[in-house]
């Protein structure tokens, strides 16, 4: 080890200011803190410091996308195979399924990450920063959000627009008022709806153009094409991370013991679509304000919105009583564009953006009644 | 049985190093300082000269802005050292002792039988008086605006803090004078704040004259800024006073006696020293003796206070005035390969993406060494409602740091700037995943505040 330590001492001094590579410092330090931890000690405050910092904190993130990601690799096999062979059952061809969607989906993942990190360490670079960790989640986060037809330009074109105007222009991670992973799914789902929507493009190179359609756009239509169990396991045409609600729930454990994520946004965020689609299902009108509660929570993007996209610290409400607000207003929202707008039922990408708009005002309001419980008590004496 | 108030917010860090209840009295009297630097916002004026010799209770440097407020020698000798820092600043007046006994006499009182101004004059003349702080701002009490109450802390609930009890030991009368002269200070109530579990000493539990509270929980329930919140908190124009035991009990040696003497006993702690013990010294000594023999570490970090709040002072420094320990723990300055993937047993973190942040909350103690890395590098800061589990007021913590952070003084006020002070950011700070350097932003805008009054 400390070969590699000595080796990074020698060119260190190029990318130092003055080097013949300054201009890569940001690029420089990031793979080296993410070799080395620093040696910087504290100068100011607390002299001990905790050993937690943001380079773990996102590496949880990632390690809870892994298992939604693997299953996803596998179910876009499967979706192929399926439409191959209609009796294909789960259990059957596993490496076949795996290998096929892995070489479908890695190549969105390297496009993503590759564009997204050139262009946070160019920032870095001119802020004179060191580079924010944020993207690590956020370059794994976008293509699962994504169907894994997308051409890979798309991807390029909505990192680059999702990362420079959703989150650089505002001055980086932290400072971001909607998720960017979000952000890049809406700016293709508006720029390139063809991409995005309608029944072909869920599944790779489907044998025929008609078996693609998401469970959640054929109970518009009037029934319900997949089972339940179906629609638990993942069994399902859909975005690549967002089928299997079991593998989404290994990271949300994962995410909720190690205290990354708010378990009040992803209890709110239940409650909401819950008490919703019971409202709903006692007005009915349509399949879909029929549809039981449970159906809707392992359809579409909902497990997947609600455990990694809405739980988004940045860019959720900040205060505890803030977060419940915010989450239970995204699972009404989510049932409410469901029954209502049926032209485009998938409404978690919709909700959680306009929530994410509205954050900062729900936390206004919650800091406003502790600030007036300050000046109540002022007045009093 | 006093009210009892639990603190259900907070975080115990439990480090290795903490000191045997053995005090030691230390032979080799160094010297002894007293700093400026010691003081928030204190500009100083020189009252001696180098060289020149003084008594126990003479004064060394006033209050520009207030010189009645004066500062004394702690013990009789010459002196021998006027440090100056950048433009000049004083940063240390050192006396070296010269082994007799001499003090200027302050004349000895009941001071329930004196008034208010009686009791205020003696304590500024003999140098006493700056062991009052006030809240907002941290600085030396202003004489002439009455508290509106005042809080002593009987606990402390720092890593490796000391055990009061030990502290006061036998000091009895002098704590119960010192309460007697301090009560009489302001209109308002005197609280002293107990640990039912920790105050186990009737020094503490047969206090009169004052309203005993108990408090229970986490680090920082021992600290004076969480009782006053509980207790009477600070509006805007407000002030709250506040002490230290020992310093109490200084004040009262000096009505009981006539003498500043401001002896105190110290915990000499923290990972890198040999034996640690309490040591019996002066105010302000030289810890450059106990180190000598203590700590072989030559990388190690001395610190006058707890880890979380104390002073850089270096191998050579001068205890600080209101400190009542030394920590030394060794620098982190080294690198270490992948830190941020490992397990996370040995070091210690309130995150739960360390198995030794799992171990906490299931109440598991374990002993962690500690170093002066700060593990990481700074960020925006990006996590929220973490801070809020280690901070037990009712005020939000991230709001109020970013008031700071942009300079808006109206905003900081409405979020309760004057209740707190950087020592109740310093769980924030240590829990940070962002490593903000948030005791430096909450003093900064502190002393901006304070010179706009």
């Amino acid at each position: 080890m400390s070969r590699l330590r000595n080796f990074i001492d020698k060119i260190k001094p190029n990318f130092e200011k003055g080097g013949r590579f300054a201009k890569l410092h940001s690029t420089f330090d990031a793979f080296e803190t993410f070799a080395y931890t620093p040696k910087t000690v504290t100068a100011s405050g607390s002299h001990i410091r905790d050993a937690v910092d943001l380079k773990r904190t996102m590496i949880v993130v990632v390690m809870a996308l892994v298992p939604a990601l693997l299953f996803g690799m596998w179910n876009v096999g499967f979706q192929h195979f399926r439409t191959l062979d209609p009796s294909l059952s789960p259990a059957q061809n596993l490496w076949g399924n795996f290998w096929y969607g892995f070489l479908k989906v890695l190549p969105i993942i390297i496009v993503s990450y590759v564009t997204g990190l050139a262009i946070e360490f160019t920032f870095a670079q001119i802020r004179g920063h060191e580079v924010n960790e944020g993207f690590l989640a956020t370059g794994l986060l976008i293509p699962l959000v994504l169907p894994v037809t997308i051409p890979l330009w798309q991807v390029a074109v909505a990192t680059a627009f999702a990362v420079i105007i959703g989150k650089e222009a505002f001055g980086g991670t932290g400072m971001n008022f909607v998720n960017p992973a979000l952000l890049a799914r809406a700016f293709l789902f508006f720029a390139y709806p063809s991409s995005m929507s309608g029944n072909s493009v869920w599944v790779s190179e489907p044998a025929d153009a008609l078996t693609g359609a998401t469970p959640l756009s054929s109970v518009t239509t009037g029934q319900c094409s997949a089972s339940l169990a179906d629609m638990f396991w993942g069994f399902v045409p859909g975005s690549i991370g967002e089928t299997c609600v079991p593998a989404i729930l290994l990271g949300a454990l994962l995410l909720l013991v190690t205290g990354v994520a708010s378990w009040r946004i992803m209890a709110a965020v239940l409650a909401g679509a819950i008490g919703t689609s019971l409202m709903f299902n006692a007005i009915g009108g349509s399949p879909m304000a029929e549809l039981p509660f449970y159906y809707h929570l392992v359809m579409g993007g909902f497990a997947f919105g609600c455990v990694f996209m809405a739980t988004d610290p940045v860019t959720a409400a900040q205060t505890n009583i803030g977060k419940w607000i915010y989450g239970f207003l995204i699972g009404f929202l989510v049932i409410l564009i469901r029954v209502k707008n049926s032209a485009y039922p998938e409404g978690m990408m919709l909700a959680i953006l306009l929530m994410n708009v509205f954050a900062p005002l729900i936390d206004y309001i919650v800091v406003w009644f502790n600030i007036r419980k300050r000046i109540r008590r002022a007045a009093i004496k | 049985m006093p009210e009892l108030i639990k603190i259900r917010k907070g975080l115990d860090i439990s480090i290795v190093g903490a000191a045997e209840k053995i005090v030691v009295r230390q032979e080799t009297l160094g010297s002894c300082a007293l700093k400026p630097t010691d003081f928030v916002g204190l500009t100083p004026r020189l009252i001696v000269a180098e060289g020149d010799s003084v008594q126990a209770g003479t004064p060394l440097f006033c209050d520009k802005a207030d010189e009645q407020i004066l500062f004394t020698s702690p013990v009789s000798g010459t002196i021998t050292a006027i440090t100056r820092g950048e433009r000049r600043a004083i940063m240390e007046v050192v006396v070296t002792p010269d082994g007799s006994n001499d003090y200027v006499d302050f004349g000895s009182a009941d001071p329930l039988s004196l008034t208010r101004e009686q009791i205020v004059a003696k304590l500024l003349q003999s140098g006493a008086w700056p062991y009052l702080r006030q809240r907002p701002f941290g600085t030396v009490a202003n004489p002439a605006q009455p508290p509106k109450a005042i809080v002593i802390s009987g606990f402390d609930t720092a890593p490796l803090a000391p055990d009061y009890d030990l502290l006061l030991h036998g000091r009895g009368e002098d704590f119960q004078a010192g309460l007697d002269a301090i009560s009489r200070l302001t209109d308002g109530p005197t609280y002293l704040c107990l640990n039912p579990k920790m105050n186990l000493s009737g020094v503490f539990r047969n206090s009169k004259n004052v309203e005993i509270k108990h408090f229970t929980g986490k680090h920082p329930a021992g600290n004076v800024g969480t009782q006053i919140n509980r207790l009477c908190p600070i509006n805007k124009g407000e002030t709250v006073w506040f002490a230290n035991p020992q310093d109490v009990a200084t004040i009262g040696h000096l009505f009981n006696t006539g003498r500043y003497f401001p002896e105190k006993i110290v915990a000499f702690c923290g990972q890198s020293v040999k034996t640690p013990r309490y040591y019996r010294v002066l105010a302000g000594f030289d810890i450059a003796s106990v180190a000598e023999s203590q700590v072989a570490d030559p990388n190690a970090r001395f610190i006058s206070g707890n880890v979380l709040t104390g002073s850089n002072i270096g191998r050579g420094g001068h205890l600080g005035f209101y400190d009542n320990m030394v920590t030394v723990i060794p620098e982190g300055d080294d690198y270490e390969f992948m830190g941020w993937l490992a397990p996370g047993l040995k070091k210690f973190s309130f995150s739960h993406t360390f198995l030794s942040g799992i171990l906490n909350t299931l109440n598991i103690k374990k002993e962690y060494e500690v170093n002066t890395n700060i593990h990481g590098g700074q960020r925006a800061l990006v996590q929220t409602g973490k801070f809020e589990q280690v901070f037990p007021f009712d005020i939000y913590p991230m709001q109020l740091l970013k008031a700071c952070i942009i300079g808006d003084i109206e905003q900081m006020e409405a979020l309760g700037i004057y209740e707190v002070e950087p020592e109740d950011f310093a769980l924030c700070e240590f829990i940070d995943v962002s490593k903000t350097d948030m005791q430096q932003i909450i003093r900064n805008a502190l002393e901006t505040l304070r010179k706009e009054c």
